[in-house]
């Protein structure tokens, strides 16, 4: 069906919904790149009068990727919860926006709506909301995950800590976990992308890890970051494996590019969970997403960046996940270019995944061809934290040495605990208060008895190169 | 990364750790920026100088101009001939990826008059197109593409080798319209990649056979980090070249089917040479 706006004096024509989406979106270079971006600003403008006056229930009608050709379009619309739906379901998308707004939509009915909205709705409302809005309405959201800790409580903020090494050298990544630990980071996951895809040296990692969390007990939870089939070949192996990781798209053919589609991410959590090592919760799924995934892998059907993002996290909630998170300025400036374009889809990425009731994190970063600096992650980041951001990714000083690009340091994790007295989860507060870690003796403590990967490093002095 | 204990604060987690023998190797055992001490919940001020020297060095890499007029002085007497991509300046290059893959209409003119005066002298058509393009780096082409190019010449001995090709914004598939416009079997392009924090001028190399633009990047073989802090040398970058023309030219392909094999030829009496390996 085609749309039309009369605006200032100007007639604006849009195909269909899915133009109506883009067309509506700020301006960002993916959009731009797909040739979908509004083709002036006044256009743009029109584009959201026109999404603002649409009913929300449209989008449970008409697919901005064809339900036949995309089994994550059938999951959204399959697995629709009508009942959830019906307290806004008589909306528009603009009254949809000043409901959120409202006094209505406090922590409990947002998390009774989730099952009710599709990602297309809350990319719909996105648009049609400022920064303070995105920041405003997801902070309302309340979602509680668990594994070892548990994720999401008001007034907490928890961290991946992310010990990457350029030759996955076990005891260069210790080295970088000690380091996080002594600022408190790692609540969320101990997270490792291994620059290898290989099972051995994934399994000689998680091996690793589960024996340095085991020795200093620390209530958390690792994982390494490697394909889901090499996942559940690890776990085949008797691995220790806490967390199933998997990047996620938001079509069909997008997954496909990444090898996986929705049955193989079901066996994997299978797997996953069959091995029951969470404590205080069973969710033991990690999914990452970012915007420009789908359209780098030509499987973006004509719909702008945000709107397939936001319908990655319908596969991600699918599966139950202890922790989502948009790599959000790490696909690089052809699909956000600058500070300002990484920064609102950083916010937008986390909005969507809230309303649509996921644990959602963000690993605020940029590569060195983005017009970016470490002053636009220090903006977003403290706009994230006010946000309700349930965590947030942290290197050893902001450098990510395997993937050359940089996220937020442990610094950042410090300066966000005294701004806002945002806390670590519950479980690993206590052991970061049984360590002592906040008076002046207690980091040491984590080098008298070290971990025996550690050890051997002190004792050979001069150790890896 | 060298903190300096001056500038350790009191307060909670506060820590002798920087001075600390052990933590010295921990720092031994990581590039990573660990260890970097604490003014109040901020990083001190020289690691954070440290950082943005090293950001600015990236980003200087990503935005340098080639130099033409040096790389087209240095090749002779190989023939040179110029050419750019659709992408007229680094912004458009930078959101624009689909430009940087094809040739502007003069660089189309240009590489067809090549070939018509190649084939109007009765030469048969050529082995292979070399193509230097300066991709994110250009710094990493001024450093080390020259060096690599005479290594290969010298290794490339009797093959039917076309002009090099100096391309200005050009992304990696631009080697796709350079190689079919040229008629070459196969192209190697010479190409600045992404600089990171540690390492800003890096040449990656990448082997295309049968070049035509739509190729995917599993049709090509990459062979990456030549640089000078730990990364591969320019002869055996040079080597590995000399290895993937013999076998794609031989077998009729690129790609992940032609990767098998190559650690193996060049372990032989190269043991402990290759990247990869144990550091």
């Amino acid at each position: 069906m085609a749309y039309r706006c009369d605006l200032g004096g100007e007639r604006h024509r849009f195909p269909d919904l899915k133009a109506v989406l883009a067309a509506a979106s700020p301006l960002r270079s993916g959009d731009e790149l797909a040739g979908l971006a509004a083709a002036s600003d006044a256009m743009r403008v029109a584009a959201r009068t026109v999404l603002a006056d649409l009913p929300l229930k449209t989008f449970l009608t008409e697919a901005v990727v064809p339900y036949e050709e995309d089994e994550v379009t059938r999951l959204i619309i399959d697995g629709h919860d009508a009942a959830a739906f019906a307290p806004v379901s008589h909306l528009t998308v603009g009254g949809f926006r000043d409901w959120l707004l409202g006094p209505e939509a406090d922590a409990a009915t947002l998390a009774a709506l989730a099952p009710g909205l599709t990602p297309e709705m809350v990319a719909a409302v996105s648009k049609l909301m400022r920064l303070q809005d995105l920041v405003v309405v997801a902070r309302r959201c309340r979602v509680t995950t668990a594994f070892r800790t548990t994720i999401g409580l008001p007034g907490r903020l928890a961290t991946r800590l992310q010990p990457n090494h350029p030759a996955d050298d076990p005891r260069g990544v210790a080295a970088s976990v000690i380091d996080g630990l002594l600022y408190g980071a790692g609540d969320a996951v101990i997270g490792i992308n291994p620059a290898s895809d290989d099972v051995e040296t994934a399994i000689a990692l998680t091996t690793m890890l589960d024996e340095m969390r085991q020795h200093y007990a620390i209530p958390t939870q690792t994982c390494v970051l490697t394909h889901v089939t090499n996942a559940l070949a690890i776990i085949e192996r008797g691995a220790p494996v806490d967390l199933v990781f998997q990047s996620v798209a938001g079509t069909e053919a997008a997954n496909r590019g990444f090898g996986i589609d929705l049955a193989v991410l079901a066996e994997a959590h299978d797997a996953a969970r069959s091995l029951n090592r969470g404590t205080v919760g069973d969710n033991a799924m990690y999914f990452e997403t970012g915007q420009g995934s789908a359209l780098s892998a030509d499987a973006h059907h004509g719909v702008d960046q945000q709107t397939v993002e936001a319908r990655a996290y319908a596969v991600a909630r699918a599966f139950r996940p202890l922790l989502v998170n948009t790599v959000v300025g790490f696909i690089g400036p052809e699909y956000l270019y600058d500070g300002k374009q990484i920064t609102r889809a950083g916010l937008e990425d986390h909005f969507c995944g809230k309303l649509l009731g996921l644990p959602m994190g963000c690993d605020v970063c940029y590569t060195n061809h983005a017009e970016a600096d470490q002053d636009d992650m220090d903006g977003l980041m403290l706009l994230l934290t006010q946000a309700g951001c349930s965590f947030l990714i942290t290197v050893p000083g902001s450098d990510d040495v395997m993937l050359n690009y940089q996220s937020l340091s442990f610094h950042d994790l410090l300066a966000l605990r005294s701004l806002f007295g945002v806390r670590a989860a519950p479980e690993f507060e206590a052991w970061l208060d049984r360590m002592g870690m906040g008076a002046p003796e207690g980091p040491a403590r984590l080098l008298e008895a070290p971990h025996p990967s550690l050890a051997r490093l002190f004792d050979r002095g001069d150790a890896a190169r | 990364m060298k903190p300096d204990p001056d500038t350790l604060p009191d307060g909670p987690l506060r820590t002798d750790l920087t001075q600390d023998d052990r933590w010295a190797a921990l720092r031994r055992a990581t590039p990573a920026r660990i260890g970097l001490g604490r003014t109040g919940d901020a990083l001190p001020l020289r690691p954070m100088l440290d950082f943005q020297l090293a950001h600015a060095q990236a980003r200087d890499a990503v935005h340098a101009v080639l130099d033409v007029e040096a790389l087209a002085a240095a090749l002779p007497p190989h023939p040179v001939l110029r050419v750019h991509s659709a992408a007229p300046d680094r912004p458009t290059y930078l959101r624009r990826p689909d430009l940087g893959r094809r040739l502007d209409d003069a660089s189309i003119a240009t590489l067809e008059e090549a070939a018509a005066a190649r084939a109007q002298d009765g030469g048969q058509g050529f082995d292979l197109v070399f193509v230097i393009a300066d991709g994110l780096s250009a710094k990493a082409v001024a450093s080390h593409a020259v060096p690599v190019i005479h290594a290969c010449l010298a290794l490339l001995d009797g093959y039917r080798i076309a002009p090099i090709v100096l391309a200005e914004q050009g992304r990696v598939a631009l080697g796709d319209p350079v190689g079919e416009r040229l008629g070459a079997r196969l192209s190697v392009v010479l190409i600045g990649e992404r600089p990171g924090l540690s390492v800003a001028d890096s040449l990656g190399l990448y082997l295309t056979y049968g070049p035509r633009p739509g190729r995917r990047d599993s049709e090509r073989n990459c062979i990456s980090n030549v640089h000078g802090r730990g990364g591969l040398t320019p002869d055996l970058a040079a080597a590995k070249v000399a290895w993937f023309v013999r076998e794609a030219l031989r077998r009729g392909l690129t790609g992940v089917a032609l990767k098998d094999g190559i650690e193996e030829a060049l372990l032989e009496g190269e043991a402990g040479r290759l990247p990869g390996g144990s550091p």
